[in-house]
């Protein structure tokens, strides 16, 4: 099943991670693609919000993974400068599955063998637009689950954002 | 508060990421060494750093780094008074390197040790350029690389408040992902900025993102804005001119929030610190804004700008001077704020 939406600000991008933290439960694993200035990181942000997250969400890129607290530890990865997916693998990456809480996965394309079956999928993309302002720059969004418990987060999600 | 005696050397050990460096540098204001050896050129054959090879490559090259440092100082190992380690933020397998070797070498001397924020290391690279920093509190300090950039307050030693922080992506990473949308090798900043030399600044306008009257910074929009204008663009705006606006766009940024965070808080010394440190334009615009504002501006030589350990060193010495050291069985932190 799959949800497609466009998201016509950072604010409306803002609303739909909260909207995916607040109703994300123990285990949810989701998976980032998009290219660099996809809105990623601001997606993010917005499921650290909706996880009651108060640490400030900065991108991972040079730590490669950012630990917060919330309602459920947040987990959030970025393999953006790693070369092989098994780099991973040196810091632990696999454990993050088995602990409790939600893990973001950034440029999850770069890692996909690595990543746990049922897992909610969010593609972002910029849709064409005159402007080179970011906040109000338009950007494509699909979300596609892969399981059960994903599903049940996208059914969620889609009711409250529509 | 304990008067250390002098001459004090302090070694100082960094492995936090990819510089496996030791370093001797006496009374906190005079480096006798500050060997590095850095892992960049075979980051550069990966695209960007590989963890494991990382921690590998610090345990290989601890111990000849530290025979080169007690050569460079022409010390032994017993004329060393104290260690200091970067013990947190960082890739915990390199860090564990530095901090175990430093443990071990604490152990045997019997002398004392003190783990050090990274951070705080490279607040002190300013006082190893202007010792006499030490009476000019309190200092705007901009910290400025791939993984941070915030603007702290230090008040005295061991005294900061972070004033302001990026809220996504840290200015030197804007400036590596820009190069890489730029078709760049590794290291993207360095070079992105070498090919701005020769572009026009003014060429195109990047937004700049004001966030009010917060002194945060946001480098994701200007980070999108160049790839949604090289789409568009199609190849015909010379790379130079593109790489020398969004530079400048990075640059004024970075220079305006240090300039209206002396105003607030009427601070009239002011530093730069970290990788970014090392960026003419940065360097050029800070200085010409301290001439204008009659603001003193200190930044290090780029050797200190880079990770290294004679900051580390530094910070140890102050660090033992104004409180105390730790016990052996301190820890390693992955990550942990500063202030």
């Amino acid at each position: 099943m799959m949800l497609r939406v466009i998201l016509n600000s950072r604010e409306e991008t803002l609303r739909l991670g909260m909207t995916l933290g607040e109703r994300a439960v123990d285990g949810t694993v989701i998976a980032l693609v998009g290219d660099l200035g996809a809105g990623k990181t601001t997606l993010t942000q917005g499921i650290a919000q909706g996880l009651g997250v108060t640490h400030p969400v900065t991108s991972p890129t040079f730590t490669l993974v950012q630990e917060y607290e919330g309602r459920l530890p947040l987990f959030h990865c970025d393999p953006y400068r790693l070369e092989r997916a098994e780099d991973l693998l040196s810091f632990g990456f696999d454990e993050y599955f088995e602990r409790r809480g939600v893990v973001v996965v950034e440029w999850a394309d770069k890692v996909s063998d690595m990543l746990p079956e049922d897992l909610l999928a969010v593609t972002l993309s910029l849709a064409p637009s005159e402007t080179i302002d970011s906040d109000n720059h338009p950007r494509n969004c699909e979300i596609e689950a892969y399981g059960v418990a994903s599903m049940s987060l996208l059914l969620a999600v889609k009711e409250a954002f529509a | 508060m304990p008067d250390l005696p002098s001459p004090y050397p302090v070694l100082g050990i960094e492995t936090s990421c990819d510089e496996t460096s030791v370093g001797i540098v006496v009374d906190g204001a005079h480096i006798r060494a500050n060997a590095i050896a850095s892992q960049a050129d075979l980051h550069a054959l990966y695209g960007g750093v590989v963890p494991e090879v990382a921690s590998r490559l610090h345990v290989e090259r601890m111990l000849p780094v530290l025979h080169t440092a007690l050569e460079e100082a022409q010390l032994g190992i017993r004329d060393i008074k104290a260690i200091a380690t970067t013990n947190r933020p960082g890739l915990l397998g390199a860090l564990l390197v530095g901090v175990s070797a430093a443990k071990a070498l604490a152990y045997a001397l019997d002398i004392p040790i003190v783990g050090i924020h990274h951070l705080e290391g490279h607040l002190y690279s300013n006082f190893l350029v202007a010792p006499d920093l030490e009476s000019a509190f309190p200092l705007l300090m901009l910290i400025v690389s791939g993984g941070h950039t915030q603007i702290m307050l230090m008040e005295a030693h061991g005294r900061y408040r972070l004033l302001g922080r990026t809220r996504d992506d840290a200015a030197g990473e804007a400036f590596d992902k820009g190069a890489r949308l730029l078709g760049l090798p590794y290291p993207g900043g360095p070079n992105l900025s070498r090919l701005a030399e020769t572009g026009d600044p003014k060429r195109i306008h990047f937004p700049r993102a004001g966030m009010g009257d917060s002194l945060d910074f946001s480098f994701s929009g200007v980070k999108t804005s160049i790839r949604a204008f090289l789409e568009r663009d199609n190849g015909q705006t010379p790379l130079e001119d593109i790489a020398a606006s969004y530079e400048t766009a990075i640059v004024e940024a970075l220079v305006e929030k240090m300039l209206r965070a002396s105003r607030e808080y009427g601070v009239k010394t002011l530093c730069v610190a970290g990788g970014v440190a090392a960026n003419r334009l940065l360097q050029l615009r800070m200085r010409e804004m301290g001439e204008r504002e009659g603001l003193r501006v200190v930044i290090p030589d780029p050797i200190l700008c880079t990770d290294n350990a004679a900051m580390i060193a530094a910070a140890g010495y102050f660090r033992l001077k104004h409180g105390s050291p730790h016990s052996l069985d301190f820890d390693t932190y992955a990550t942990e704020r500063l202030a």
